[in-house]
């Protein structure tokens, strides 16, 4: 369910390194929780972000929701294909319903983050 | 928190639960857009018995309703049932309702779960004078609410009532799969369709044959979250959001409603007050002309004046886009004319736009 080449935050973002860059998207179980996503507000490219800044926000019918970067950096590309596509966040969260590509500033924030099973044990943690 | 007699059926079915005053309530079982869309184009199946039941009795009983609503409840018989509210001296409301006359001197008021405590202690608070009994029975009535295109021809071959005489509002007696209840031609969503009582212990028989039924022609069950969309695009008031006691009828726009002939009640003389010298302000539908979902309380602006908050807003499953009610002063509340909502610090233009927003077609 979870892909090992993954990192992933407390607040359900997903990160995966490419080089220089990373992608960020919401969880499968974020999105879960989210419900039908209808809306996402992109951040702009070229903007400076700090770890839990939020730096957009996804609308499912009931609910609005931040989205928080889980490392510092510069959004260097959006996903654009959510403007006309939000449900690919429910339909398909861990990859083409990527949200934005960050440049990674500072490598060691991914020590912060959890892997895979780290993420799974603490999903079930939140089930109880 | 409270579960209506249908919980462990939402459960089976893998609803997604949600507390909703007090009661645990289904919010979604597929996803909202998915059930929106079966009501609109098939049918689906709703489970209400969060609802409230009041019930009046006595040689008064007309009397006492024809005081505490606007409209008149002299026009009920034993077939028909009428919307209406209860209203403070101030032409506000107290709560909206159905009415119902279910037998000789007695009558049934099916009120927002919200509001079942509160409205009856507002009846019990006028009762004097008055040769009544109040009852608060809403623990005993388990409500479902069948809608959609369909609904018509999956009940039919359910029930002995003669489904197809019974026009918009009409009531009849009978069972279905042969639980005793009584069906109106009612509903809350802008379809045709039907709501069912029951005071039968095992009400889930009577969901459970409907579901099976309805297979065939693709119904749903469907959770408060379609329920909210669905009213919202018909125009159906949610109260709380859109009416409250510090909305007049006459500025909800519901001067139908108001039947200042039929003699004294609550409200009257403020509601012929401002009928006379005409509203401030009144509700209007609008839709987003930017991109973005207008929510309940986001500030709305005409210039750079704050006027307004968004009463109820949402994304509209069935146009694809943001969609709202709010009041604005009379003078800016022609089709078409724009003004701005606060989106978190944005202003986001938007339009008025004739409501109801969705109407279905006669003769389904």
């Amino acid at each position: 369910m979870y892909p090992n080449d993954f990192y992933y935050s407390k607040d359900h973002e997903w990160l995966k390194v490419d080089g220089e860059s990373a992608t960020v998207g919401i969880t499968d179980f974020a999105q879960k929780q989210l419900g039908d996503v209808v809306y996402v507000e992109l951040p702009q490219p070229g903007v400076q972000l700090e770890v839990h800044q939020s730096f957009g926000v996804i609308e499912s019918v009931k609910a609005v929701s931040d989205i928080y970067s889980p490392i510092s950096g510069e959004v260097v590309e959006t996903n654009e294909e959510l403007n006309d596509s939000p449900e690919l966040v429910n339909e398909d969260p861990h990859d083409k319903g990527w949200i934005v590509r960050i440049k990674v500033k500072n490598e060691t924030e991914l020590e912060n983050l959890m892997s895979a099973s780290e993420y799974e044990k603490y999903l079930e943690g939140l089930e109880d | 928190m409270k579960r209506t007699r249908l919980y462990s059926a939402h459960k089976t079915a893998g609803a997604k639960f949600v507390e909703f005053f007090g009661w645990e309530m289904p919010i979604e079982y597929t996803g909202i857009l998915h059930e929106h869309m079966a009501v609109r184009e098939k049918a689906g199946l709703f489970d209400v018995s969060h609802m409230g039941e009041i019930i009046i009795s006595g040689n008064q009983a007309l009397d006492f309703i024809q005081y505490l609503t606007p409209n008149d409840a002299a026009r009920l018989d034993a077939n028909k049932a009428q919307y209406s509210a209860l209203i403070t001296p101030q032409g506000t409301f107290v709560d909206d309702l159905l009415v119902y006359y279910l037998d000789e001197d007695t009558y049934l008021l099916v009120v927002n779960a919200a509001n079942t405590d509160k409205d009856f202690q507002w009846i019990l608070s006028h009762e004097q004078g008055f040769d009544v009994e109040v009852q608060n029975k809403s623990e005993y009535y388990t409500q479902m609410a069948l809608q959609g295109p369909e609904a018509y021809k999956i009940l039919k071959p359910l029930t002995q009532i003669d489904l197809e005489k019974m026009s918009s509002f009409a009531v009849e007696r009978g069972s279905i799969e042969g639980v005793e209840a009584f069906v109106s031609r009612t509903g809350y969503t802008g379809e045709d369709g039907f709501e069912i009582y029951t005071l039968a212990p095992n009400p889930e028989k009577v969901w459970d044959a409907i579901l099976e039924e309805g297979k065939a022609y693709g119904l749903q069950p469907i959770g408060l979250g379609a329920r909210d969309t669905l009213r919202l695009e018909a125009r159906l008031m949610l109260y709380g959001n859109d009416i409250d006691e510090h909305t007049t009828v006459l500025e909800a726009g519901m001067r139908w409603l108001v039947k200042f002939k039929k003699g004294d009640f609550l409200g009257r003389e403020a509601l012929l007050k401002q009928k006379e010298e005409g509203v401030r302000r009144k509700i209007v539908g609008f839709e987003l002309v930017e991109k973005g979902i207008a929510r309940p309380h986001y500030p709305v602006y005409i210039d750079d004046e704050k006027v307004s908050e968004v009463r109820s807003g949402s994304f509209s499953p069935f146009f694809q886009k943001s969609i709202g009610l709010t009041y604005l002063p009379v003078e800016h509340t022609e089709i078409g004319t724009e003004f701005s909502i606060d989106i978190r610090g944005k202003r986001t233009k938007a339009r008025v736009v004739p409501t109801p927003f969705y109407k279905r077609e006669e003769n389904q």
